[in-house]
């Protein structure tokens, strides 16, 4: 798992650990019942509050992404359907912002982009 | 048991200063910055809830027992600004001199937090730097197993690579759960990233306590240039200060609606607020 924070960014850091575990959940990266660091532990390892840590993982719980057993610890919960679609969103934008700047690169207008984009999907059935 | 710290109207007037009927609680398992400028009230509040200065009136509640049962100075890890040791004893002798007063010493945590800090058992008290003596005074206060470390001014007059060592011995400490630690500081960037809680003491009156966060989230920095400021809102600064091309000040977020685009808007650290507070004179 990889946990960059930004302090100067304005971004909260509890919303900076939340998207990063997020991202790390749907990469796959995380697999489904891996156990996560402790509260406390994270809240060291990472030089933030222990306030800071727990908001992330209520977060993570109430989005459906982690869950918490009592007494043993924090653990990647199975990741639905709803989930996936969000992956697959994610992915799908980032292959685009990658097409589009290319064919800025290559000259195009918006309108050949659209073009493009309309002949693409003719040929994926 | 699930505040560490309970404080009810505590009063005590000196000559020169009141401590104005204070209230807050610190809630167990978290760390709890205490901050207010020089002369605020800090130590004063420190030195009752430790009994060493006798309150006027007021409730004292730490751990759980009322603030003058003696068994309580077992569970509490102290260390005031500067340790006093005897001077011409090095940590061996001082182990010897306090071990009798703890039940639950553990002498060998006490050796490995000698290690970890780097210092010499053997080193004379009086030939040590302030940040060796501040890291001795760590060493004992952590190794009777605490269960609340009230710390005044620990980082103070540390520089900065010592002072960060010290906020990690904090975070070691509070790993485990069941542990608090107050500290008293006006190093508030020592705080921004570790505490979870915030007592804020002016003029010996408590004007926010709670979570840092909130506090930190509910007011924003703003400046803009001259005739950027509409009269509607100038009651709504807080430590504003009007120079020939401009003016600067904080506000509360739900305030910023009505200003011009061309103002900035910029995040508050507890420095910012506690310099604009003090500006203002007023309470939050």
């Amino acid at each position: 798992m990889r946990i960059v924070l930004a302090y100067q960014s304005g971004v909260p850091i509890y919303e900076q650990i939340k998207e990063q575990i997020k991202a790390s959940v749907l990469s796959g990266e995380l697999p489904e019942n891996e156990l996560l660091p402790s509260i406390r532990q994270f809240a060291r390892d990472l030089k933030v509050s222990v306030i800071t840590t727990t908001r992330a993982y209520n977060d993570l719980e109430l989005e459906g992404y982690i869950q918490t057993v009592p007494g043993k610890g924090c653990y990647v919960k199975r990741i639905n359907g709803d989930l996936i679609k969000a992956k697959h969103l994610a992915e799908t934008k980032t292959a685009m912002a990658t097409a589009v700047r290319q064919g800025k690169l290559a000259g195009l207008t918006t309108a050949d982009l659209h073009h493009l984009l309309d002949e693409t999907e003719g040929t994926i059935k | 048991m699930n505040n560490a710290i309970e404080i009810k109207n505590l009063s005590k007037r000196y000559k020169n200063f009141l401590l104005d009927g204070i209230s807050f609680s610190v809630p167990s398992g978290y760390i709890c910055g205490f901050i207010g400028q020089n002369g605020a009230g800090k130590t004063t509040t420190m030195k009752l809830m430790l009994n060493m200065a006798l309150k006027d009136s007021g409730e004292i509640e730490v751990l759980g027992k009322s603030g003058d049962d003696e068994s309580l100075k077992e569970e509490l890890g102290v260390l005031f600004d500067q340790p006093y040791f005897q001077e011409d004893w090095n940590p061996i002798d001082i182990e010897r001199a306090v071990k009798p007063f703890y039940r639950q010493w553990d002498s060998k945590a006490y050796h490995q937090y000698l290690a970890k800090f780097s210092l010499d058992p053997k080193q004379k008290f009086k030939a040590m730097s302030r940040g060796m003596k501040m890291k001795l005074g760590m060493a004992v206060t952590l190794s009777h197993d605490a269960k609340l470390l009230l710390l005044d001014e620990p980082t103070s007059g540390l520089d900065p690579v010592m002072r960060d060592e010290m906020l990690d011995v904090f975070r070691d400490y509070l790993v485990e759960e069941d542990r608090t630690i107050f500290f008293s500081t006006h190093i508030t960037s020592d705080l921004e990233k570790i505490a979870d809680y915030i007592i804020y003491i002016q003029d010996g009156r408590i004007v926010y306590s709670g979570l840092k966060d909130e506090l930190t989230e509910k007011y924003c920095l703003i400046r803009g240039g001259e005739g950027d400021l509409p009269q509607d809102k100038r009651k709504s600064m807080i430590g504003l200060r009007e120079h020939t091309a401009g003016f600067e000040g904080m506000i509360e977020v739900t305030e910023t609606g009505g200003f011009p685009p061309e103002v900035v808007i910029e995040t508050v650290t507890l420095e910012d607020i506690m310099v604009h507070m003090s500006r203002n004179g007023e309470t939050l």
